[in-house]
């Protein structure tokens, strides 16, 4: 906060709010950690210094360091000087990527999370994503763990372009 | 055995879920750049880091359950071999790909129908941690799952492998429904489920995936191997703990 400037309670916390959300995700960049959905609360303590509650994507991803230490840098440039509490429940889902991520998804070539989670996939079922950039449904698994946790491989057997998968959580 | 305080039993058991995943992602770790194939070695190592960070945030609790100051650290790496309460399955070496993918598969299945079960546990952080993993572990066992079935219906060769790494790890199976007091003092708490409960339904779950894969189910049924949730080990484990634990044995304290 620039010093001495009038800021209420609120307005800071919708400041914090606006920053934390727009630091972009380090895997994904052209995702904000808004579009993802991890920022959960920002909350101001007692001694005035904020929490930000964060959800982990995945239990081990190595992202979940580099996400808490890039919101806390970037609030802090900004004259906020915040901790980071980690939210583990709700667990995060992929329902939680916002509409606008879902398409900047599609427009860097990852196919967004197609069937809604919170249903257990069945064992043997298939239920494939559509080709990012020709949009055809005839693609085919290459593997069920991409480039990291959160994506499969996937090939388009239309225009033959291989691309990631956001799998459901 | 004299009495055992709820809270003593609830450390026991976090320390042996813990110490089975962070032992088999330890072990899945091994094959970073050294699988089959690139697909493979990604899958692989990124399924060692989801059990790594299953691990991670079951030892936080174990320590904070303990209250003697022991972090996840001290726990993951500070313990003699003994103390390790990890079913002997998860200390399997990778051995051949078939190995690694049955082991997998037995693990994983056990995994899932546990966290599922424990997400509804009375311990609420419990609940938590498990409701989290549990999403993550079926994606576990769809791999395993399918690769098992590519390798039993594939060549001659495949399937021979496949059926020769169900009979290692075959006796392997009754360790992870083992019931001791520990377990009955937390299955009456309502916070775990009885270890023998989900037997059941690891069995359901492997028969029609050994049936696409055309091995016979009856290679599962032997005399089990016991003892490795009171710390016994294979002779593999040292092996594991000289690696794992070098660092920090070495320099202690050390951080990066």
């Amino acid at each position: 906060m620039v010093k001495g400037a009038q800021v209420t309670k609120d307005h800071a916390l919708e400041m914090a709010w606006e920053i934390a959300t727009k630091v972009p995700d380090p895997e994904i960049p052209v995702l904000t950690l808004g579009d993802l959905g991890v920022v959960r609360a920002i909350e101001t303590v007692k001694d005035g210094r904020l929490v930000v509650k964060l959800s982990p994507t995945y239990s081990g991803c190595p992202a979940v360091q580099v996400i808490e230490d890039n919101v806390k840098a970037a609030l802090k440039t900004k004259g906020f000087d915040c901790r980071i509490e980690r939210s583990i429940s709700p667990p995060w889902t992929t329902d939680w990527i916002s509409e606008e991520g879902r398409e900047k998804l599609i427009a860097y070539g990852i196919a967004p999370p197609k069937i809604s989670s919170g249903k257990k996939p069945a064992l043997f079922e298939r239920d494939n994503p559509d080709c990012p950039k020709c949009k055809s449904g005839n693609t085919s698994l290459v593997s069920q763990f991409g480039s990291t946790p959160c994506k499969a491989h996937y090939q388009c057997d239309n225009c033959h372009e291989p691309f990631d998968y956001f799998k459901c959580l | 055995m004299g009495t055992i305080s709820q809270n003593d039993a609830l450390f026991e058991y976090l320390i042996r879920l813990a110490d089975d995943h962070f032992i088999l992602g330890h072990r899945l770790s091994e094959l970073c750049g050294h699988a089959p194939m690139l697909e493979e070695d990604l899958a692989l190592s990124n399924i060692a880091l989801d059990m790594i960070g299953q691990a991670r945030v079951l030892y936080q609790y174990a320590g904070e359950v303990e209250g003697k100051g022991r972090d996840e650290d001290g726990l993951a790496f500070l313990r003699k071999e003994h103390e390790y309460h990890n079913l002997m399955l998860v200390e399997r070496p990778n051995a051949d790909f078939a190995h690694t993918i049955v082991r997998q598969l037995f693990f994983s299945l056990y995994a899932e129908t546990l966290w599922q079960a424990l997400a509804v546990s009375n311990d609420h952080r419990l609940a938590q941690i498990a409701a989290k993993a549990h999403k993550e572990s079926i994606y576990h066992v769809r791999h395993a799952a399918e690769w098992l079935i590519r390798l039993g219906d594939g060549t001659a060769e495949s399937a021979a492998r496949a059926k020769n790494a169900v009979v290692t790890m075959a006796p392997h199976i009754g360790e992870m429904f083992e019931c001791d007091e520990y377990t009955t003092l937390l299955s009456e708490a309502g916070i775990i489920v009885d270890p023998s409960e989900l037997e059941a339904a690891w069995r359901e779950s492997i028969n029609p995936i050994f049936a696409e894969a055309a091995i016979d189910v009856a290679l599962l049924d032997v005399v089990p191997l016991t003892g490795a949730r009171q710390g016994e080990h294979t002779e593999a484990m040292g092996h594991i703990l000289a690696e794992l634990q070098y660092i920090q044995r070495t320099y202690p304290g050390c951080q990066w």
